[in-house]
């Protein structure tokens, strides 16, 4: 099925794609959501800004004590990229979760991040992480947490002038870890999360000195479930001190039924993933 | 662009899709469309090398790609391992999602000709098959793996079965 007609712009500088925005214009990536909305006529923007001939933007990058992971970087590149693993593992695994090889191929992380899917996978590990979104216009540069970047279902904090050129992800340092788990709609792993997890965990001296655990698929967003971040924090991290914990991860998020779940279901999943994650995060860590 | 080795030139409206590009400006239908929301998979092709699916992508996306689509991949009037597999395991029975099939194993084979099960069955996660029930497309698989590595083939399933 076609797309409604639409004027297409493809820059090869950033200032060029910046210039074409407008009110009633869409920023490409992969194209991986974008199009089959359009396909499916859900959304016919007038102008379509393709981003994907802009130099420079595919690049995962050190910067002091980030990781910058650049605008056109795929799904796949994040999920096998050996750098990624190591200092922002959650991330990597939630890429690698994130639909097929040939979405992998073509969709982007900092897509993923703008999209704002209610069940991905990216944004409850930018959460996790606490990634730093970096956007800009023409009127220049602003940086966004992502605790302020995902407002509601398929809305983050951007603006339709602004495009998402990076974000910055800090590296886990000694004693950190961070993991991403979730139950696919195809069953396993497989396809959007009903219910997912991140968690992200600082080990010292052999208990949790700081941590933040993030759900995706169950509410209207991608949130933090703070409850169960301050529950395990001072604790050792034991598999009964995280299940104690992840007992509360509901208590910040507002359970949505959906086609995939119950509430009861919903709520259910997310107990058992932030443990899953919380686990799996400290395991990682140390 | 450059299609299965040669150079194609058009100027296309900015909605085409690259695969109705394929199929209906240069005629090559072995490139199919089975859904609307991009989760069946038998429009995969392999642009620089990669499978993605072609019904996801504007034609104008892949302005001076260099695109391979089934038709492509015999060589010299030589099947593929993988288009071999398909045809000694009996790895399809409609076909419709066979073109995309092949295609996203072949790909999976020219980055790990040895792929377990798992990984088999991992690699063709974006296509679907409403025929098959997948076990014959992972022998098939198997049986090009050992192709490529230039081993004999696991027999078949339905050897030794009365
Ligand atoms: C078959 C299939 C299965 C999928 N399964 C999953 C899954 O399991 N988990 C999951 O999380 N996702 C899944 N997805 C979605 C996929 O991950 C998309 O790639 C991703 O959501 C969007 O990234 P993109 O680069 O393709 O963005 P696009 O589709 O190009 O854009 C999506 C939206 O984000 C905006 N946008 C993109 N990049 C930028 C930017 N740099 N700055 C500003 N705005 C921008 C666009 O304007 C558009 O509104 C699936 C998609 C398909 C087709
Ligand atoms: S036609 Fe179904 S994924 Fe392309
Ligand atoms: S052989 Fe019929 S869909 Fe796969």
């Amino acid at each position: 099925m076609y797309p409604r007609e639409f004027d297409y712009v493809a820059p090869s500088s950033l200032d060029e794609a910046l210039e074409a925005l407008g009110d009633d214009s869409k920023v490409m990536a992969g194209g991986m959501s974008l199009l089959p909305l359009m396909k499916m006529r859900l959304f016919s923007p007038a102008v379509v800004v393709d981003i994907g001939r802009i130099g420079g933007l595919d690049t995962i990058e050190e910067s002091n004590g980030d990781i910058v992971i650049g605008a056109l970087v795929r799904h796949a590149t994040t999920a096998t990229s050996p750098l990624v693993a190591q200092v922002a593992t959650g991330l990597a695994t939630a890429a690698s979760l994130t639909g097929d090889v040939q979405v992998r191929n073509r969709g982007t992380t900092c897509g993923s991040l703008a999209h704002a899917d209610v069940a991905a996978d990216q944004p409850a590990a930018a959460l996790a992480l606490g990634a730093t979104m970096v956007a800009q216009s023409s009127e220049g540069t602003r940086e966004i947490a992502a605790s302020d970047f995902f407002v509601d279902a398929l809305t983050s904090a951007l603006q339709p002038n602004e495009i998402l050129t990076s974000i910055r992800v800090p590296k886990h340092q000694a004693g950190e870890g961070s993991a991403y788990d979730k139950l696919g709609r195809r069953g396993g792993r497989s396809d959007y999360a009903i219910a997912g997890a991140a968690a992200w965990v600082k080990m010292e001296g052999g208990s949790v000195a700081d941590a933040r655990v993030a759900l995706t698929g169950v509410g209207t967003k991608a949130s933090l479930a703070n409850a169960v971040a301050d529950a395990v924090i001072g604790t050792d991290g034991s598999e009964q001190a995280v299940k104690d914990a992840a007992a509360r991860a509901t208590e910040d998020v507002t359970i949505i039924e959906d086609l995939y779940g119950t509430e009861e279901y919903k709520t259910h999943l997310a107990k058992v993933y932030a443990a899953r994650a919380l686990s799996q995060a400290i395991a990682n860590a140390s | 662009m450059t299609v299965n080795g040669q150079e194609v030139t058009a100027d296309v409206e900015p909605r085409t899709l690259l695969v109705h590009f394929l199929r209906e400006n240069l005629r090559l239908t072995g490139t199919h469309v089975g859904c609307e929301t991009g989760y069946c998979g038998a429009c995969t092709i392999h642009v620089d090398g990669q499978p993605v699916k072609s019904c996801t992508m504007l034609a104008a996306q892949a302005d001076g790609a260099s695109v391979t689509t089934i038709e492509g991949l015999a060589q010299n009037g030589e099947l593929h391992p993988v288009q071999e597999g398909f045809w000694e395991r009996h790895g399809l029975q409609c076909g419709f999602c066979t073109p995309g099939m092949i295609m996203s194993a072949a790909a999976l084979l020219a980055e790990n000709d040895n792929p377990s099960e798992d990984q088999i069955r991992h690699g063709i996660e974006g296509n679907l098959c409403r025929c098959t029930g997948y076990h014959n497309i992972v022998r098939a698989v198997e049986y090009a793996g050992a192709k490529v590595r230039g081993e004999e083939p696991p027999a078949p399933d339905w050897e030794g079965a009365s």
